[in-house]
């Protein structure tokens, strides 16, 4: 039996089987009122509660049969399945029919069935967390069953190409065994992420003082959908001007000192992700600087501080938890950013001190593995779950500190954005 | 009068003051830096972009006849065979195809010049021979070769010949990976924040989700990626690259910023509307339902077509799911191969050819243009609910 007609079955059984179970229910609902009987709620709602319910097992059970498909357990043949889901939402039907009564709290159910299906659109989002989690923990455990962890987080050398030929049946001892230690690979990450910050921070920081401090009114209307701009520019987008704008410049002018640049400068990639990160870290900044009470602010130019004065020693001191929350948010976009890397940075890890030569980093790596026609167990595909397990674990911990850090700076001054 | 004898003189406040102007100057500064950079930015995109719009044609005569169909290239002599693009000559037997009373007729017909002429002519470097550049000279005093607006571009997919490349199945397969994310972000996110802000108890469990969804809006955009690839790809079997897969990974991507935004516009509704809604007896769902959820609806929309504006944009996950195939055909359904506005722009910009710069650049012009007026309609409907309770 194909798909479509599988759907026309559940669709076309389900569809009409609740209408008609509304109208059953409301009809039942208005004969009951008619012989003065006074009913707990609407007809109308109890058209909805037997509707509602009618539907309830025949899509529970449907969509518990096509999970055990995914797991290879056939307990009945789709077409069986559907029919049976159907014909229990038809005996419940009846049922439910039946049990209404004048004591039949439907509006209370109605109002049940909604809250669970508002409370079941939360889990999304905690099992979208978690199926992150488990999509790179299964394949990280495999690399690591293979690799050594502690080569693999101490290691300097990292050399794949040989993981391959092992993938292919023709690793052996003329070949050199693969190498997976991701030293040089952080390293790169971090680097173009310092870069970056050195660019973000100041700007943000002391963009958002002047938002917040020194502009009027008019002016700040006009500034913030401007920089809004400059946050929603694509990365890949900036990518692309990193490569072939930024990138020749650099290189055309540290030779005009003498120095020699690589196009694919951890320079170039660092000054434009900074940039990227500027709007965040000047938003967020802004409103921990404004959430900073007024009667502070006062007090400090009663006691005869100037204006720049009580910002630096008053504001500034009273908003820095917000401030480094802030930073570490931008450090956490930093880690993760991929498009800029990609396109400006290298594929080679290299592990060096000087911005003008070439590095990688975690992301790049993970998308040069599984973009390219690798076997899905090789080594280095399992590889990129592994730098993506590394990943995660640290744009965690920092999501999670600076999060807890702005909302207690919140709960402080009794304000709530965040 | 001597300054000491000034009773509110201090010595310091001269150098304070002008510390404080530094000050000011250097958070000013730092604002116009960023503006610079925008300004300098967009003005690099447009310089690099607007030569793609306009590409260079030949006027060309062909003659229709059965040799055409079996072999196109051999309707033209060497000259004009080294200056016209090779897709437009094989694109030659379907137009008579299409219009049989072509056939055994000579046309005039303006020819669609191949990406070397189309570079020389627009002052680019270029890898015509001399020979070439002679007849392209001769040709261009004739007038026989003009620069018309660049309808290949927003008619066509992508294509291995640079002049043949367009952007039409990338704005298509946008479209559709945009509708998905729609339909599947949108009332999730919205629901979830309605249960948050109206009906959760305020204990542990909800604060964890709110930490949660925090979190998650922050993860690396990547490892949404991943999670495509091994849960909807490998697990539960969508087909790789179709809009369907990469639309439901940015809908997760995209949840969190909904959540949050539709968080705020419901808490902006004043909690008066909600206590004179019991007391006349309503339940919390009809309360919701009838007064909260309207009046924060503007508000909603305006953070969905925000969080939109940024999945629409997003590339990272979208390459690790399968969307930078090699895709010439728009899609048809969310099932068939597709390539988006942000893949295409990554996969031209890795091009040898210098025309696919342009291109990219040109690409990324029709992006922003696209998340510019997203962004305005979000503004513009943000300033014309805006409720001052």
């Amino acid at each position: 039996m194909s798909n479509e007609l599988l759907y026309l079955l559940f669709f076309g059984g389900l569809f009409p089987l609740m209408f008609i179970a509304y109208i059953i229910g409301k009809n039942k609902a208005i004969s009951l009122t008619n012989k003065n009987i006074k009913m707990h709620s609407q007809p109308s709602q109890y058209g909805w509660f037997v509707s509602l319910y009618t539907g309830l097992p025949i899509i529970t059970i449907t969509v518990v049969g096509v999970f055990l498909y995914l797991f290879d357990i056939h307990l009945l043949p789709p077409f069986m399945l559907i029919s049976f889901a159907l014909s229990l939402g038809a005996v419940s039907l009846v049922f439910l029919n039946k049990a209404i009564n004048k004591d039949t709290k439907a509006r209370n159910l109605v109002e049940g069935f909604i809250e669970g299906l508002l409370l079941l659109a939360t889990f999304v989002s905690i099992l979208t967390t978690f199926g992150i989690l488990i999509s790179i923990l299964f394949e990280a455990i495999e690399f690591f069953r293979r690799e050594s962890f502690f080569n693999f987080i101490f290691g300097t050398t990292w050399n794949p190409d040989t993981a391959f030929l092992e993938g292919a049946g023709r690793g052996g001892e003329e070949v050199a065994s693969a190498k997976f230690g991701a030293v040089p690979i952080f390293a790169g990450t971090f680097y173009i992420t310092g870069i970056a910050m050195l660019v973000a921070v100041p700007i943000g920081v002391f963009t958002a003082i002047f938002m917040s401090e020194y502009a009027s009114e008019t002016l700040r209307d006009r500034i913030k959908p401007i920089l809004e701009i400059l946050a929603g520019i694509p990365t890949v987008v900036y990518g692309f001007f990193a490569a072939i704008t930024v990138a020749p410049l650099l290189v055309d002018f540290f030779a005009s000192l003498g120095l020699k640049a690589s196009y694919e400068s951890a320079l170039g990639a660092g000054i434009v992700m900074g940039i990227m990160i500027v709007p965040i870290i000047a938003s967020l900044s802004d409103d921990v600087i404004n959430a900073v009470p007024k009667n502070v602010k006062q007090g400090s130019l009663a006691l005869g501080m100037n204006k720049a004065e009580t910002i630096r020693f008053v504001v500034l001191p009273s908003a820095m938890p917000g401030i480094i929350a802030a930073t570490l948010l931008g450090v956490s976009r930093a880690l993760g950013e991929t498009m800029i890397v990609v396109m400006a940075a290298s594929l080679r890890p290299n592990l060096t001190m000087n911005p003008l030569e070439d590095m990688t980093t975690v992301t790049v790596k993970i998308v040069e593995v599984l973009v390219g026609d690798q076997a899905f167990d090789s080594s280095l595909t399992l590889s990129a779950f592994a730098l993506g397990l590394v990943l995660f674990v640290i744009t965690l911990v920092i999501n999670i500190v600076s999060i807890y850090t702005i909302r207690k700076f919140h709960k402080k001054y009794k304000i709530s954005n965040l | 009068m001597e300054k000491n004898d000034d009773y509110f003189y201090i010595p310091q406040l001269k150098k304070r003051n002008r510390n404080g102007k530094i000050f000011k100057w250097v958070c000013a500064s730092a604002l116009i830096s960023a503006l610079f950079f925008l300004f300098i930015f967009l003005f690099d995109m447009v310089r690099q972009g607007y030569p793609a719009f306009t590409q260079a044609y030949i006027e060309t005569e062909v003659t229709f006849n059965e040799d055409l169909k079996s072999n196109p290239y051999s309707a033209f002599d060497s000259d004009s065979f080294s200056i016209i693009s090779r897709a437009w000559m094989r694109g030659l037997p379907r137009m008579m195809d299409e219009d049989p009373s072509l056939k055994g007729t000579e046309q005039k017909i303006w020819a669609l010049a191949n990406a070397e002429v189309d570079q020389y002519i627009k002052g680019h470097p270029h890898k015509l021979r001399d020979r070439e550049q002679k007849i392209v000279d001769r040709m261009l005093e004739e007038g026989s070769i003009e620069s018309k607006f660049n309808v290949i571009f927003f008619l066509t997919g992508d294509s291995k010949i640079p002049e043949n490349a367009g952007f039409y199945s990338a704005i298509i397969g946008s479209l559709l990976t945009l509708l998905v994310t729609m339909t599947i972000a949108v009332p999730i996110g919205i629901m979830t924040a309605i249960y948050l802000e109206e009906f959760a108890p305020d204990n542990k469990f909800t604060q964890f989700i709110e930490i949660n969804i925090n979190n998650l809006a922050a993860i690396p955009s990547i490892l949404f990626g991943l999670l495509g690839l091994a849960i909807f790809i490998i697990f539960f079997g969508v087909p790789r690259s179709s809009p369907l897969v990469g639309g439901m990974t940015l809908a997760l991507m995209s949840l969190p910023i909904i959540i949050v935004s539709s968080k705020a516009a419901l808490k902006s509704v004043p909690a008066t509307i909600r206590q004179a809604g019991f007391g006349l007896g309503l339940t919390r769902w009809q309360i919701v339902r009838d007064h909260v959820l309207p009046l924060s609806l503007p508000g909603m929309l305006t953070g969905s077509i925000i969080a939109l504006a940024q999945a629409i944009g997003e590339t990272a996950p979208l390459i690790i799911v399968g969307m930078i195939a090699f895709v010439p055909d728009a899609a048809t359904n969310i099932l068939e191969p597709a390539t988006v506005m942000p893949a295409q722009i990554y996969t031209w910009s890795g091009m040898p050819e210098r025309m696919y710069i342009e291109k990219t650049a040109a690409g990324i012009l029709v992006l922003l243009t696209i998340l510019l007026s997203m962004n305005g309609v979000a503004i513009y409907l943000r300033k014309k609910f805006h409720t001052k309770w």
